[in-house]
Formats: structure tokens, C-alpha cells, sequence
């Protein structure tokens, strides 16, 4: 590892650390009842939005309630995306004449939008019309991150109020969230994107006549659709010669810019941010990465200020980066190290004044080694899934940190909302751990933890853990998901692996070699990415249900502190050692299996 | 029930309208006008006709241009309307084979020049489209090129700097040198 790759990694830290204070506080104001700068300004249209709805503001919903409105709101927007998709050929703004989806692609892609995770089984620039990416994906994008923000609120208020039958009200959390949160922000980064070459704009694509021709080459298919073979048993290929280059357009910058700062993640084009239209420069690189950070880091600055006690937040956000750091310079060092495959090749892998060195296959040449591994690790401890390099390039263990950071539960920030309410679950079981060892009732934030939260705490740990390892088994004794493995031996395993735990995990990205746009792989990634959403989300509305209805505990003496090292300690081994049992087995078999065999 | 449904989609439909119409359309009316050149996507203009992009790098493989990174977008490389990188594995022995294969075409291109070929010339970019390579890169092929062109190496060098850009605000990123922007220097256009 380079200087230079731990200066980046210091930087990025330094920036974020610096803006989590001041976008937490916005955002714990943005969210409040009490009058305030913000609802001074945006308080007229947001009545208004709610007088249009029908929606009374001073509701206060119960837990159940407000889990069905939830419900039922993220239902309408899966229907909304899956009938874009189908419909988009009759539809306007669909200049390259995009032909529908099919229906169990549609399906895919619209549970991915609708549960913040933007797996892609589609190429962006090749399938989807300007109005599908407007008003299906970009749409599902702001409300996807919002009800994320919103079941979170809920859960804090389990925390702050008493002897209480109600959790607060969806739509208002909801509007809340889009209005004074993900709209501002998301303007100010689509047109930082934008000054740095992310395109954005209605005009049909670009045609450009080429330096120097190319050759297409395509394998030729008979009337069936099957490869025609040639006498030698090779498949028959046929010979183009290529003079233009098709430049893809769009209103990119504006949904880019949200699908980073609501930690979504799905690409505007296929190659998602490694594409130079997506993310041009390092500066639009450090931006996307700070973005993905943004929210998750300033919303637990935003708990702290909830409960009333800013020493909760910070202790979270340390655990969160104690588990993070490590794990970022461990993938930016194997990065770096480069690619033992390569070693007997003429080949410079070794970093210099005059280049980044290091494993380059499927990475970018303006990001390097540092900017690469950095935004992997970042996307992945967040549940935004957008990748600057192809990860299925990455070495063994550089794969490794993305594929366990999933695993982890996407609680190291993780989704916007989601990461922290999950990451209070696993606090929840932190504290029973520590009282099962003194043999006291757990304590958390002044509520006692009982049987219910427990179940409700384990429920929102093991469901995304259980879907991995199932899902993961069904993949591999299936004929059909094994069909889509790309890559031979452990690694065609961590592709299978890495997939499900991106889907059930809600992260979105890749191993993308694994061509999953198959039936099979649409409904079981499909079905992944709808139950670990929704259950843990219901799981952690009823905790807070019966949170709220609790009386508060003045802390005592055998209280245990949950804002010290020792109870940062505490909660991130809690979280490392789930995901070390759960899935050491099976990243043996992949890229642990890979990493042996590579450098023997 | 009813009532709730009622409010959801009434919700959904203000809020399509908020974040998928008026926010993209406010996006790019800014957008359109402080950064025209950026928001229509960086292309080169000669005589008012666009010739190419300075971020979508194009294919080269003829040896009196510099050759950019490794394309694994098909049916062609550099293929803007498909982008994407080869997922190959690092133990993907078709990795190994890719990568032997471009040495051996710079090599044969090039014979009197038997220094280790910089990484991310061998390389497949993530998108595809990769606009830039590295200094090191660029370097390999100086000789090549002014030989070919019948120039200088010094000459070469020097267009080769003039299209380098360094670490952004010395600290983000890596230093690259742009292809297309060279090659079209090369060619005086």
C-alpha cells in the first residue's frame, strides 16, 4: 500500500467527520414538529401536499398502522416502476425506441428500486427510456431512501417515547425526508456532478464518426436464435467493420446524484459509476463517495440529537468505523498488491509517480488503485451498491471486504435509515449479551429490553442472514443458477455467493459477471430483495411499537453505559462475530478457497 | 383502508411529480446553463460538427496512434451503447491469456522495446470506455509513435504532456494522459 492510497483514505474520513455534525443537525430540525427555519420555508408546500392527499398531519399512528402505510405506499411504487417498464414503447421521451421488459425482468427491477437495493439485471444506456429512468427509477430512488429515513424516525421515537401507543406518521416522516432532505441535497450534488462532465439532457443520442475503424465481431445465429457452428466445431463468427461511435445521453446528473445520496446505487448506464458520463473526474468520484456516506453518517449525529443524548450517535458512528477502516485499507492493500497471476507476464504492477500500479483489470485509469478500493469498501458498508470498478475483477480478498460487508448486514452505515435502525438491533442484542452477563435486565436508551424486542432485534438480524445462505444453496444445486457462473472454480462460487448477498442485503452491486437476467435469477433475487426490506422493516416498527409503549428507566447503577469504548467494543464484535459464524463457511469455499490457490 | 389507499396514491403521484419531473427539469435548466459544454457530454467540435468525446475513449490499435486501455465491450470495443468491463477473475486463466496477448501486440508493434508493459495498458478498464491512460503508459509508447511518424521523441513528449492532467487539485485521482485528444493532436486536427 501506498502513502498516497492512505492520505485518500484519511481525506475522505477528514471531509465526512467534518459534515456529519452539521448535516445531522439539519436533518434532526428538517424532521421536528416544532417550528423551525426549515418548515418556516417549506411548510406551505408541504401542507399543501398534505391537504392534496387527504393525509391529516397531526395523526399519530401506531406501530401497525404506520408499517401498513408503508406497506402499501412502497407497494404502489413497485407497480408504478413495473408498469413503466412494460409500457415504455407507447410511452413519449423514449427517443431510441426501447422495447418493453420482460415481465420477469420488470418485476426484478422494480423490487430493487421499491426496496433501495438497485440490483440491475438490465443495462441502462441499452433497455430503459428516458421517462422509465425519470419517472420509475429516479422516483423510486428518493421514496425508497425516504421510508428507509422514515421506519428509522419511528424506531428512534420507540426510544424517546412513554407509555405511548403510537410511533409518529409515515406520510409526514415521509414528506418530510424528500422535501427538506433528498431534494436539496440531491440538487447540489447533480450540478456539482454536472460541472464535471456528467451529462445531463433530453437529445437522442450522439453519433460521432470514429479516429480510427473498429471491427465488430458477432457470432452468427441461425433462424432459432442458436449459434451457427463451423466445421471445426467453433462457433461461426461474422465480421463488421465499425465507423461511428453512438455517444448514450440522458438527464443522468439528477438521478445519479440521488442514487448515491440515498444510498440506491442503480446505475444510469451499465457500467454504472466506472462510466465516464457517470463519474468523470476524481472530484465527481470523491463527491459520489461522500454522498453514499453522507446521510448514514449524519443521521446517527441526528439519533444522538433525538434522544437527547449526542454521546449515543458518536459511539455508534465510532463503531461503525472501527469495523469500516480496517477493512478499507485490508481491500485497498490487496488492490494494490496486484495480481499474483500476472507476476511471471511483463507486466509493471508496481505503483509509481507515473501510475497508480496495482490489480487494473476492471478499474478506471483516473481513479487508480486508492479512489477504486475506497469507493468499493464504501458502497458496500453502505447499502448503495453503485461500483466504480468491476468487483468481479477485484482480487480474492479484495472481493472478500465488499462481499462480507454486505454480509454484515449493511449496518456499518449501511442503507440511509436502514443501516442505523439495523445497527440498533444488533445494539439491542448487544446490551442482552451484556446483561446475560451480569444476570440483569438489559437496559437501552432507557427502556427495558425484554423477550419481545429481543425477537424482534434477532428477527431483523437473521432474516438477512438466512435468505443468504438458503438462497445461496438453492443457487448452486440448480442447474439454471449455475448457468449464469462466468467465472471457473472458487470464483464462479463467490459470483453466486456475492449476488445473493447483494440482493438479500438490499445493496445492489455485483459480481457482474454472473448474467443474471434469467428467469431463475430475476424471481430468487426478486424475492430476496423484497422479504429482508419489508420483514426487517415491519420486525424493527413492532420492536418500537412496544418500545414506545414502555415507561422509562432512570439509568442505576447496574445500568450499563452504551456510550463508551466499551460498549463500542462491545457492539462491534457483536456484529463482526454474527457475520464471521454465518458466513465463514461459505466464503472458504470462494474467496478465501481463491486467495490459497493464487498465491501458491 | 380505502381512505389510506386513496392517500397513498394521491402521495405517490405528488411526489413523482416533485422528484421525478420537477427536479430532473430544474437539474438541467441549471445545468444547460453554467456547464453547456459538461451537460451535452464534453464532445470535440470541429467546424460544428462533434467529432468525438473527451471522456468516452475510442478504440486504436493502429501503431502510429497511442492505444488506450483494453476494451471488453462487445461486439466491438469502446461500444458506448454497451458499456462494461470483462468480470474476468484474477484466477481466470482467460485473464492470463488476454493479457499475454496484448503484450505480445505491443511487443509486435514495437520489437527494440522490451521494458515490462505498465498494468493498465494490458488491462481491461471497468467501463469500457476508459478515456485515459496512465503517464507510464503513454511513455511506453513514445518511442513507437515518433518513430512511425517519422518525429522526434522529444516532439511527442511534449504533446504528450500537453495532454496529461495531474492529480485533481494535486490531491484526488491519478495522473492520466487523454488518447483521443492526443491521437487528434498527432493527426494536427
Amino acid at each position: 500500500m501506498t502513502s498516497f492510497d492512505i492520505f485518500q483514505v484519511i481525506l475522505f474520513l477528514g471531509v465526512l467527520l467534518v459534515l456529519i455534525k452539521p448535516v445531522g443537525a439539519y436533518m434532526a430540525m428538517a424532521f421536528a414538529d416544532t417550528p423551525n427555519g426549515v418548515n418556516r420555508v417549506g411548510g406551505k408546500l408541504e401542507r399543501l401536499l398534505y391537504r392534496l392527499a387527504g393525509v391529516r398531519s397531526d395523526e399519530q399512528m401506531g406501530w401497525r398502522r404506520y408499517a401498513i402505510a408503508m406497506l402499501v405506499f412502497n407497494m404502489l411504487g413497485l407497480f408504478a416502476v413495473y408498469a413503466l417498464q412494460r409500457l415504455q414503447q407507447w410511452l413519449p421521451l423514449n427517443p431510441q425506441h426501447f422495447d418493453a421488459l420482460s415481465p420477469d425482468l420488470a418485476m426484478n427491477t422494480a423490487i430493487s428500486f421499491a426496496s433501495n437495493t438497485n440490483w440491475q439485471a438490465y443495462g441502462g444506456e441499452s433497455a430503459m427510456s428516458y421517462l422509465t429512468q425519470m419517472l420509475g427509477l429516479a422516483v423510486q430512488n428518493f421514496l425508497s431512501a425516504a421510508t428507509g429515513i422514515a421506519v428509522l424516525l419511528a424506531v428512534v421515537r420507540g426510544f424517546t417515547r412513554r407509555s405511548a401507543d403510537s410511533v409518529g406518521n409515515f406520510w409526514v416522516d415521509m414528506t418530510r425526508t424528500t422535501l427538506y432532505v433528498l431534494v436539496p441535497f440531491s440538487l447540489v450534488i447533480a450540478l456539482l456532478l454536472s460541472s464535471q462532465g456528467v451529462v445531463q439532457n433530453f437529445k437522442a443520442y450522439v453519433d460521432v464518426p470514429l479516429v480510427q475503424n473498429t471491427t465488430a465481431v458477432e457470432t452468427v445465429k441461425d433462424a432459432a436464435g442458436n449459434t451457427v457452428k463451423d466445421a471445426a466445431g467453433k462457433d461461426m463468427t461474422k465480421s463488421t467493420t465499425v465507423t461511428t461511435q453512438t455517444l448514450p445521453m440522458g438527464p443522468a446528473a439528477s438521478q445519479i446524484a440521488i442514487k448515491q445520496l440515498g444510498t440506491n446505487g442503480g446505475g444510469f448506464f451499465n457500467a454504472n459509476s466506472a462510466h465516464p458520463y457517470e463519474n468523470p473526474t476524481p472530484f465527481s468520484n470523491f463527491i459520489e463517495m461522500l454522498a453514499i456516506f453522507l446521510i448514514p453518517g449524519g443521521l446517527c449525529y441526528t439519533f444522538g440529537s433525538m434522544v437527547g443524548d449526542r454521546r449515543q450517535g458518536w459511539a455508534i458512528l465510532a463503531t461503525m468505523l472501527l469495523i469500516f477502516v480496517p477493512l478499507c485499507l485490508g481491500a485497498i492493500a490487496a488492490e494494490q498488491a496486484g495480481n499474483p497471476a500476472l507476476h511471471g507476464l511483463a507486466v509493471d504492477q508496481q505503483a509509481s509517480a507515473f501510475q497508480a500500479g496495482g490489480n487494473m483489470e476492471g478499474k478506471e485509469t483516473r481513479f487508480g488503485i486508492a479512489a477504486s478500493g475506497l469507493f468499493a469498501t464504501i458502497t458496500t458498508a453502505a447499502s448503495c451498491g453503485a461500483v466504480n470498478a468491476m468487483h468481479d475483477s477485484l482480487t480474492p480478498l479484495g472481493g472478500l471486504v465488499p462481499m462480507w460487508l454486505m454480509q454484515l448486514g449493511e449496518v456499518i452505515f449501511g442503507g440511509v435509515g436502514s443501516g442505523l435502525y439495523g445497527m440498533l438491533a444488533f445494539a439491542v442484542v448487544a446490551v442482552f449479551i451484556a446483561g446475560l452477563m451480569v444476570g440483569r435486565t438489559p437496559e437501552y436508551l432507557g427502556k427495558k429490553i425484554e423477550a419481545h424486542e429481543m425477537k424482534m432485534a434477532s428477527l431483523a438480524v437473521l432474516v438477512p442472514c438466512a435468505l443468504v445462505v438458503i438462497c445461496t444453496a438453492i443457487a448452486v444445486m440448480t442447474p439454471a443458477g449455475v448457468a449464469g457462473v462466468a467465472n471457473p472454480g472458487a470464483h464462479g462460487f463467490s459470483e453466486v455467493l456475492y449476488a445473493v448477498s447483494s440482493a438479500a442485503n438490499n445493496n445492489g452491486s455485483a459480481f457482474g459477471g454472473l448474467s443474471a437476467n434469467t428467469p431463475f435469477w430475476n424471481v430468487l433475487l426478486g424475492v430476496c430483495m423484497y422479504l429482508s426490506r419489508f420483514l426487517l422493516a415491519i420486525a424493527m416498527l413492532a420492536m418500537a411499537g412496544s418500545l414506545a409503549a414502555k415507561r422509562h428507566v432512570p439509568p442505576s447503577a447496574g445500568t450499563l453505559p452504551t456510550h463508551t469504548p466499551l460498549f463500542v467494543t462491545l457492539l462491534a464484535c457483536v456484529v463482526v462475530v454474527v457475520g464471521a459464524l454465518t458466513f465463514l463457511p461459505a466464503l472458504a469455499l470462494g474467496p478465501i478457497a481463491e486467495f490459497l490457490m493464487s498465491v501458491r | 383502508m380505502g381512505k389510506l389507499i386513496r392517500s397513498a396514491i394521491v402521495m405517490l403521484l405528488l411526489m413523482t411529480v416533485i422528484t421525478g419531473v420537477a427536479y430532473p427539469l430544474v437539474v438541467t435548466g441549471v445545468a444547460q446553463v453554467l456547464f453547456p459544454s459538461q451537460a451535452n457530454g464534453s464532445l470535440i467540435d470541429r467546424e460544428g460538427k462533434p467529432i468525438g468525446s473527451t471522456l468516452i475513449g475510442q478504440s486504436f490499435d493502429d501503431p502510429k496512434y497511442f492505444w488506450g486501455r483494453p476494451s471488453a465491450t462487445s461486439p466491438q470495443p469502446n461500444n458506448a451503447l454497451s458499456s462494461s468491463g470483462s468480470n474476468l477473475g484474477p484466477t481466470n486463466p482467460a485473464l492470463t491469456d488476454a493479457v499475454k496477448q496484448r503484450i505480445e501486440a505491443l511487443r509486435a508493434v514495437d520489437p527494440g522495446n522490451t521494458a515490462a508493459v505498465p498494468v493498465d495498458l494490458v488491462t481491461a478498464s471497468a467501463s469500457g470506455l476508459d478515456p485515459e491512460i496512465s503517464p507510464a503508459a503513454a511513455a511506453y509508447q513514445v518511442s513507437r509513435v515518433a518513430r512511425l511518424r517519422g518525429m522526434s521523441e522529444s516532439q511527442v513528449r511534449s504533446m504528450v504532456i500537453m495532454a496529461t492532467t495531474g492529480r485533481q487539485f494535486g490531491m484526488l485521482g491519478e495522473a492520466r494522459v487523454n488518447v483521443l485528444k492526443l491521437n487528434l493532436a498527432l493527426d494536427g486536427r
